[in-house]
């Protein structure tokens, strides 16, 4: 499981920063979402890997090793939110760029 | 908890309240109470960061006022810390944001939407920022500055500012994700979240941990780097802060100095002399970047014509400065630090701020905000007839050409004001560190002394340019509101060299904290939990 994860987040990562470096304005908001993904996978990863654990505490005698850190989720939870309203600005302002500029690259002056 | 920690949240809580009620009021861009209602709000925030200051700043106070939010004992609530550091911040901040909100009263927020209430999200961002004692509370209030801070950048509109904006906002998501990176690399490694217990288990990692903990701290400082403006990872700033509204860009003065004050509270807490391996962890990384810093700051300084690109580039050459005080890690050169921080801070806003003045007096300048109009689009520009102005005397312009002096004596450096006091301390205090300057001492007393020569012959060349023409005969005015809280600010700057004993002495306190983490962890952890 360690390893599908890891390639994941390397895929995920790879092809984000990829994007990120292309010229147009839509290629570099869909890297960021990609990269993000990557992210928030990754801080998932920093919890540990368990399988078949809850993250919430039961009973006042339950033993916290049965059980997966919750705050990476918590974390991830919180990440996400952000990430989401900050790329969903993003488009409103990759939009009016293209609308002021007439085109999309990132300088909007490209052809 | 006493009565005393309360006082710790009012810096966030006022923002967030004037944010709020701007919302719930409406965006009436006509409304005169509405303006006296966000003068009101940002007074009563600087009277609550001016009683946080003066709580903490009394002889025989409490280091820290620890405020755990929801009464979740420490470490796994999030707790807000104010030790002296961060209400010295805090109160930069506030007494920056007053000055600016009452300069955008005159008449810049009302050249888009919902001025107001971005403004005092950012601030509570800002403070927030400074405020909290744990690292992820620390990147949601990154965020949340850095969305206000998105808004206020696309203020007024225009082709120009949507094209940095673009910029701006792109290289922040991105280092946003290296912030989370470096969050859950030193989570994954420490198992804490909460900086003063990162703190104390810091020193106990090793083996393959401490490499995995040393990457997540560096991802990190690669991120409040981007935020600081450090060179390479500086080039989204000049273009950024001078496309950007006045009164907006003159708040950003502060912006860059979170990512100084994050890592300065971070290095001095997590990597100080006492936390044993790793006890000069990229010291030398941060002082080669400070010098790039300062030198790419000093030659872009000389290469600008318009003034709010040259402020952009003194605020550059600050940062540089800054990170070379943090590549330092000495009591009295951060002590020193701390004092440029506030003047350097307070100058460069005033110096955003009055660029717009000039903008709107002087001929040369004239024709270049006309240009400028043309770009942004902003056509409904015309005063009003009923508004409080004057008419350009030979008094105003000599007021503006005292405020362009003092604010190019402070930023270069130069005698008698308070410029020159800091880089004195700092570089006095960086030759008294061991028993011979080393190779660092002399980089570091060069880059500083050089950078404040840069910077006069760009101030002086741009004066000349701006000063020495002759005056416009035509109904141009400046308005009182506009050109007070200038005048302010540099009013400030010249008292605080006055004052510069207290303040001094009360720094050399602050700066022996910070660079004594068991104070700050002993104040935030429960008592035996210290290391």
């Amino acid at each position: 499981m360690e390893l599908t994860l890891a390639l994941a987040i390397g895929v995920l990562a790879g092809s984000g920063v990829y994007l990120i470096l292309r010229p147009r304005t839509f290629q570099v908001i869909v890297g960021l979402s990609l990269l993000s993904y990557a992210v928030n996978l990754f801080i998932l990863a920093m919890g540990r890997l368990r399988m078949d654990a809850a993250p919430i505490l039961s009973g006042a005698n339950a033993n916290p090793a049965d059980y997966t850190d919750p705050v990476p989720q918590a974390l991830v939870l919180t990440a996400i939110v952000i990430g989401f309203a900050m790329t969903a600005l993003f488009l409103v302002v990759l939009l009016a760029a293209r609308g002021l500029t007439g085109n999309d690259h990132v300088d909007g002056t490209g052809n | 908890m006493g009565e005393m920690n309360h006082i710790a949240i009012l810096p966030i809580l006022v923002p967030m309240m004037a944010a709020i009620a701007n919302l719930i009021l409406g965006d009436q861009r006509s409304s005169k109470r509405i303006v006296g209602l966000n003068i009101a709000f940002s007074i009563i925030l600087l009277a609550s960061a001016v009683l946080l200051f003066v709580t903490l700043a009394q002889p025989g106070a409490t280091a820290a006022a620890v405020y755990p939010l929801g009464n979740w004992p420490v470490p796994f609530g999030i707790v807000l810390v104010a030790d002296r550091l961060a209400a010295l911040m805090v109160l930069t901040t506030s007494i920056l944001a007053l000055a600016a909100l009452i300069f955008a009263s005159a008449r810049w927020y009302r050249n888009g939407t919902n001025f107001f209430p971005l403004f005092h999200a950012l601030t509570m961002g800002l403070n927030g920022a400074f405020l909290t004692g744990d690292l992820f509370n620390l990147f949601v209030f990154f965020e949340l500055l850095l969305a206000a801070s998105y808004g206020l950048v696309l203020h007024g509109g225009g082709r120009n500012r949507v094209r940095s904006a673009l910029h701006y906002i792109a290289i922040n998501l991105v280092a946003s994700f290296l912030f989370l990176i470096g969050v859950a690399l030193i989570y994954g490694t420490t198992g804490t979240l909460n900086m003063a217990d990162i703190a104390r288990v810091a020193p106990t990692i090793t083996g393959e941990n401490r490499g995995l903990f040393e990457a997540g701290a560096a991802v990190l400082g690669v991120a409040f780097l981007i935020k600081a403006g450090a060179w390479p990872l500086h080039f989204w700033l000049p273009n950024t802060y001078s496309s950007a509204a006045p009164p907006a860009a003159a708040l950003f003065a502060v912006m860059t100095k979170v990512g100084f004050y994050a890592i300065l509270r971070l290095w001095t807490l997590v990597f100080a002399n006492e936390a044993g391996e790793g006890a000069t962890f990229a010291q030398n990384v941060l002082l080669v970047l400070g010098l790039a810093t300062v030198a790419y700051g000093s030659i872009g300084a000389l290469s600008c014509k318009a003034l709010d690109r040259l402020a952009s580039y003194l605020i550059l050459v600050s940062a540089g400065t800054l990170l070379l005080a943090v590549a330092f890690n000495a009591p009295g050169v951060t002590a020193g630090a701390l004092y440029y921080l506030v003047v350097a801070t307070l100058a460069a806003g005033a110096l955003f701020l009055l660029k717009d003045v000039i903008d709107q007096i002087l001929p040369a300048e004239a024709q270049i905000l006309a240009v400028s109009l043309e770009i942004y689009g902003d056509e409904d520009e015309e005063l009003d007839e009923d508004e409080e102005v004057s008419p350009v005397t030979p008094t105003a312009a000599t007021l503006i050409s005292w405020c362009f002096a003092i604010a190019a004596l402070v930023m270069a450096g130069l005698p008698p004001l308070s410029g020159f006091l800091a880089k004195f301390v700092m570089i006095s205090s960086a030759l008294a560190v061991g028993d011979a300057p080393t190779a660092a001492t002399w980089w570091f007393t060069g880059a500083i002394i050089v950078s404040g020569l840069f910077v006069l012959v760009a101030m002086v060349r741009n004066g000349i340019n701006i000063f020495w023409t002759s005056l416009p005969d035509g109904a141009l005015r400046i308005r009182p509101m506009e050109m007070a809280p200038i005048v302010v600010l540099l009013a400030l700057c010249v008292l605080m060299s006055v004052a510069a004993g207290p303040i001094l002495e009360f720094l050399t306190d602050t700066a022996a904290f910070i660079h004594t983490p068991g104070g700050y962890v002993g104040a935030v952890l429960p008592p035996g939990a210290a290391p």
